[in-house]
């Protein structure tokens, strides 16, 4: 090798460097400055502001705990307790929490010397412990208190409204009523509600001990209390992961079926048309491109909302995806096969059914199990739009803004779902088709 | 002996025959009775989700076409409006496709580090490789929609929740598909880097990542085309984007329907757009990989 070439090789190996180098930075340096972009694009810095930190707290804390009310009607008198203040969750006359003691004045413990007592003539009495005693008059719709003009940071207080937060609990007065939120961790009323009468009951008692309710044996009323629970609505969540799957299952079966044949078409081995063939793909770019978006708003107005316009939405979206997965799939069969089958004298239909599908098989299947996993996640989706499953409970839960349990519930149930259906369809794969390795 | 042998074989021949016609109508029984479960399955599965819709497909299947046509007639008699129309909806277009460019290249990222993270031989840590692969679990099964309604209760609408939703599930998915390249890769180049004294980082950005990166990048491609409907869907749940545009378009009803013309145009133009263009891209990068 002479000293001219070794200085060419040289060079070259020093442009290619550089030019490795300037990849290098380049590819950084583009994607720093595409972020950026987004970073004003997306207004990042006035997120800060706009980000609600009490919500992330509400829902942070809700999620795994609940609260009980009692609450003080002030024009009747009245003092109710309900778990989460809802109807459904209200212990029935007669009975209360046991923090709650007294009958002519109601003492409240909040627990660590937090106290609420609520007085004859719609008084109230707050004791929390390195504070002095708060005393509060409701009348008409205005309040009158001995609190000091300068507050600490976890009381506001104005002459309509007073609110004190403590670690315990939560207080409220207004001139209409007067309610106090204890928070406790868990889900309350997860198996039965108040009004059941296995509520409280242990697992042994209602196996092994004497009957509860006379009319019914104990698991088949404990069953049916836990299944027609009206707080967290066992019965109606069941349907509606129910009908998530069932959209899930019937759009993509559905789609296979119907685009099995099409995808024969679309295939330039078994359509010798070139304007069926372009046709055909044409049809499955349309469906694919318009995509279950619109065709669940397109669909949801011919059918209403519900499983099957989600399904129907699934179905014609997958046609196309499938179509084209299907027609690649059998423009890369092996011909011998074909011939062979060909040469013991079979027509084209048996040609097609002992020549290409066992090839296409294998394929198909794992598409189409994939896809069904795939789908249950888009049938979430498509049930919070068009208004079915567990997605349209869960978008309902979160836009009361209040039930955080059972969105954090229907969460679980949802990830659940999902992974259950990725186990099954890589499960029924191996059973189908056998494992890859 | 002779004798038996004669005797013996039209029997065996016989018998073979018998247990093979005994055993292909096993098969055909079996295949039979799967193909009419899966029919039962699929029939009472279609009667009970028109049961429990609001109105039945037999009576819906016939309006199919009305809101289309609805919608195209009022497009039509505007016409010279649609022009316009698409202009003013086109910075809502560049957010959907932002919202998905961003997630994707995050998630991509974060796909990438989780996916070097729970490989066997290529882990930085052996131990955590079910703990990395257990994330990536999760957070491919957790639907984006949950994501984002939550943060868009904690940071108010707009296509930051869409974008970080999106990204977590990209990373969780390319997460799995990147392990399962990075499995196949050859550890050979890895071992010579160590060889030298490389760190981790270098042995997985000179070693591992050449060998996998036309894989990696087609998958990203097809995850992008994931991600653009994904962001349009999720707009329509408050998201931000093309998404938000065509519900509130929706929302007017009639009247406003040229609106809803043009975003479907532009929906539809972008999704078809952008799939052509990857699937020419992965295409060549999958191709040039055979070679």
């Amino acid at each position: 090798m002479t000293a001219t070439d070794l200085s060419l090789t040289k060079n070259q190996t020093d442009a290619l460097f550089k030019r490795k180098r300037l990849i290098g930075f380049t590819i950084p340096a583009a994607i720093f400055a595409y972020l950026t972009y987004i970073f004003f694009a997306f207004d990042l810095p006035g997120l800060a502001q706009r980000a609600n930190m009490e919500n992330a707290l509400t829902l942070a804390s809700d999620s795994w705990s609940h609260k009980v009310h009692v609450t003080r009607d002030n024009r009747s008198g009245e003092i109710t307790y309900a778990v989460e203040g809802e109807r459904k969750g209200r212990y029935p006359e007669g009975q209360r929490p046991d923090w709650v003691s007294g009958d002519e004045i109601v003492t409240i413990n909040l627990g660590s010397d937090h106290l609420v007592r609520y007085l004859p003539g719609n008084r109230t009495e707050i004791e929390i412990p390195g504070f002095p005693l708060i005393e509060v008059q409701a009348e008409g719709r205005s309040l009158t208190s001995n609190l000091p003009l300068d507050l600490p940071d976890w009381i506001s207080a104005s002459n309509r409204r007073i609110g004190i937060t403590t670690p315990e609990g939560r207080i409220t007065l207004t001139g209409a009523r007067t309610e106090v939120f204890n928070y406790f961790p868990g889900w309350e009323l997860f198996w039965f509600t108040l009004d059941s009468p296995y509520h409280g009951k242990g697992l042994g008692t209602i196996l092994f001990g004497p009957r509860i309710d006379p009319e019914v044996s104990n698991i088949s009323g404990a069953i049916s209390d836990w299944w027609n629970n009206a707080m967290w609505r066992h019965k109606d969540v069941a349907w509606a992961i129910g009908e998530t799957i069932l959209m899930a299952f019937l759009g993509t079966m559905g789609a296979a079926i119907i685009a099995l044949p099409l995808a024969f078409l679309a295939a330039k081995r078994f359509s010798p048309f070139m304007l069926l063939r372009a046709g055909t793909r044409r049809i499955f770019d349309f469906v694919r491109g318009v995509d279950a978006l619109i065709w669940t708003v397109v669909l949801a107005r011919a059918f209403g909302p519900g499983p099957l316009t989600g399904a129907l939405a699934i179905l014609i979206t997958d046609t196309g995806t499938f179509g084209k997965i299907f027609s690649e799939a059998l423009e890369n069969v092996d011909q011998k096969q074909i011939e062979g089958v060909m040469s013991t004298g079979a027509k084209p239909l048996q040609r097609y059914r002992f020549g290409v599908i066992p090839q296409v098989v294998p394929v198909l299947l794992a598409q189409l199990l994939y896809f069904l996993e795939s789908n249950t996640r888009s049938a979430t989706i498509i049930g919070a739009i068009t208004g079915g499953g567990i997605g349209l409970m869960l978008t309902q839960a979160i836009q009361t803004q209040k039930d955080w349990e059972e969105v954090a519930y229907y969460i679980v149930l949802i990830v659940l779902m999902v992974m259950f259906m990725d186990w099954f369809s890589g499960w029924l794969r191996g059973k189908l088709i056998g494992r890859k390795n | 002996m002779t004798d038996i042998s004669i005797d013996q074989a039209p029997k065996s021949v016989d018998s073979i025959q018998s247990n093979y016609m005994a055993q292909v109508q096993r098969r055909r029984l079996y295949g039979g009775l799967t193909l009419l479960i899966f029919a039962v399955l699929m029939v009472s599965g279609f009667n009970i989700a028109d049961d429990r819709n609001a109105g039945g497909f037999w009576d819906g299947l016939h309006q199919i076409g009305d809101y289309p046509a609805d919608v195209l007639s009022e497009a039509w008699e505007k016409r010279a409006d649609l022009p316009g129309l698409i202009a003013q909806y086109f910075p809502a277009l560049i957010e959907t496709i932002n919202i998905a460019a961003v997630s994707t290249l995050i998630g991509a990222i974060g796909g990438l580090f989780l996916s070097l993270a729970g490989t066997r031989g290529l882990a930085k840590w052996p131990r955590l490789i079910p703990l990395f692969r257990r994330i990536s679990d999760m957070m491919r099964a957790v639907p984006e929609i949950v994501i984002a309604l939550m943060l868009i209760f904690v940071l108010g609408g707009g296509p930051v929740p869409a974008m970080i939703a999106i990204a977590i599930h990209t990373a969780g998915a390319l997460g799995k598909m990147f392990s399962e390249v990075a499995e196949n890769a050859d550890l050979k180049p890895v071992e010579g880097l160590a060889s030298t004294g490389a760190t981790w980082a270098q042995r997985m950005l000179l070693g591992v990542l050449p060998q996998v990166a036309p894989n990696y990048l087609s998958y990203t491609l097809l995850r992008f085309e994931i991600n653009i409907r994904a962001s349009a869907i999720l707009g329509f749940v408050g998201a931000g984007g093309l998404g938000y545009e065509l519900r509130n378009a929706m929302a007017w009803g009639p009247g406003r329907f040229d609106e809803a013309a043009a975003i479907f145009v532009l929906l539809f133009g972008t999704i078809v757009f952008f799939d052509q263009v990857s699937s020419r891209y992965r295409n060549r990068l999958t191709e040039g990989e055979r070679q």
